[in-house]
Formats: C-alpha cells, structure tokens, sequence
C-alpha cells in the first residue's frame, strides 16, 4: 500500500492550496474538500502540510531504529 | 485576467480602503504569473517590486555559502513578500520561489511611494504588517540562535525509537517543533542536518535513525 498523507476533512476549508503545490498530483479539490488520489505515488515532500492554514493535512512521520 | 477590487480589499496593506482609493491603487498594481519552483525574486539584487500572493504559495529563504536554505516564510493568498526593500530602498534580503503556479499582484517601488503619498492612511497597516513580520523574524532568531534545537530533535528521534517496538507513534513535522518549542521550519532544517550527518535516514514517511550514539552525543552536545 501506498503511504499518503492524512486528511481531516473537518478542518479542510477548500482553498486548495495543498493542491497547488503538490508536485505529484496526488491531491485533488472535490467538493470543495481534499481528495488523495491514491493511484498517484507521493514523495513526501510534505509542502502540502507546510502550507494548510488548518492543519486539515498530515505527513506524520514513523521513527524506527535502523536496526528494527 | 484584471487585478480584482475584492481581493485588493482584503489585502491587509489596503484594509479600511474605500472604493474609489482601491480603484486608483489598483491602476498601479500589476499581474505576474509564475510556473512551479520559478524564482520571483533574487537575494542581493537591486529590489524593484513589492509582491501580493493572488493564488498559490511563495517560499521565502536564505541561502548560506555551502547552498544550504534557511526557509523565513511560506507566503499565502493576501500575504506580501519583499516589502522590506520596497521600503528601505536596499536589496532584496532573501529569495522568493513558488510552491507551484502561482498569479502574484506586484506594484513597483516608485508606484508604493506615490500610493503611501496618495493614501497616508495606509501607512499605519503597512506597519502592523511589518511588525508582525518583525516579531516572526525575532522569534526565528532566538531559535536558530539560542535554543539548540537539533539536539532536542535528536532528543525527540531518540525517544521515539525506545522501548520494544523500537518505534513510537508517527509525528508530523509541525509536532515536532511543537514538542521542541520551535518552528516547522526549523525543525525541517535540522532534520536536513542530521541526514547529511549521517545520524538519520529519510526515506519517504520515515525517519531510520542510523547511527544513534552519535545522535546521542548531538542530544547531550547543549545538555
């Protein structure tokens, strides 16, 4: 599976930015609210985050041990 | 596409404008459209224009010698960058790119002097923005200055790799800076750091902490 970022469709207000500076196109406005295009391969870039006034999207990151 | 009076008004420099100021402001401002990851503005060159973000996102930073970025700001819709220079008639202090593709307002340095002439009222928003910009500049500052926060990210890595599992709950950068009291943008550059330390690891959603005794000493390094 691939991993994509997490949308709280609560606090997503539809200003699309997030779509606008997704290189990967993995994001798209439906209904005034974010879609994961989940077909698309996202790389993590986590603009999209940087630049949601809402805090609606999320790369949360794992922390592993190179050993585990 | 013409430079709308709606958006002119919710521009926080023109905020309290009446119509008919707005329509002669608007005679001055003009529209530039950018492609993602297009330079707007340069550091060090002569500055010639102070920037509205219309749509999109603009990412304001400095560049050190050795390349590396020091991210001051993401601009959003109604937000302005490079008014620093438009007012002190110096160089731009940092660069501007876009996030992706952006339609930016822009007013020429001399055309600002005739609109603060024209409309002084405008003069006391100009300062409240300066001031906020201010006030986020000094808080970067005092973190980049004084608070070590690579050790306290290697802090938060280190933790979060303890136990049986060997990993913890998954954290955004944004939580990040909030558990190390800091910005994003500073959590985000000492992340680049360690990589190129060698400490860690990016790959994709993952942070694999490669080396964790020197993370260790980086932790201990400012305790």
């Amino acid at each position: 599976m691939i991993e994509m970022p997490i949308i709280d469709a609560q606090k997503c207000d539809g200003c699309g930015l997030c779509v606008n500076v997704c290189h990967c196109n993995a994001l798209a406005l439906i209904r005034k609210v974010i879609t994961i295009i989940e077909t698309v391969k996202c790389d993590w870039c986590t603009d999209c985050e940087a630049v949601c006034r809402t805090g609606a999207i999320m790369c949360p990151f794992e922390i592993i041990s190179q050993e585990s | 596409m013409t430079v709308q009076l709606d958006f002119l008004k919710r521009i926080p420099y023109f905020s309290g404008l009446g119509l008919a100021d707005l329509e002669s402001i608007k005679k001055l401002v003009f529209e530039r459209s950018a492609e993602r990851a297009e330079m707007v503005v340069l550091e060090g060159e002569p500055a010639a224009n102070l920037f509205f973000v219309a749509s999109g996102a603009v990412r304001v930073f400095k560049t050190s010698a050795e390349g590396k970025e020091q991210i001051l700001s993401i601009v959003r819709p109604e937000e302005s960058f490079n008014d620093v220079p438009i007012f002190d008639g110096g160089p731009n202090p940092a660069s501007a790119r876009t996030m992706g593709p952006v339609l930016l307002y822009g007013i020429k340095r001399n055309d600002m002097e005739v609109i603060l002439g024209n409309h002084p009222q405008i003069a006391l928003n100009v300062v409240k923005v300066l001031a906020k910009r201010v006030r986020q500049l000094v808080s970067l500052v005092e973190d980049l200055s004084f608070r070590h926060v690579i050790s306290r990210v290697a802090k938060i890595l280190l933790e979060q790799t303890k136990g049986e599992t060997g990993h913890g709950p998954r954290l955004t950068q944004q939580e990040m800076a909030a558990m190390a009291g800091t910005a994003r943008e500073v959590v985000g550059r000492s992340l680049k750091e360690l990589e190129e330390q060698g400490t860690i690891r990016l790959d994709h959603h993952r942070i694999i902490v490669a080396d964790k005794e020197a993370l260790q000493k980086i932790m201990e390094a400012s305790a």
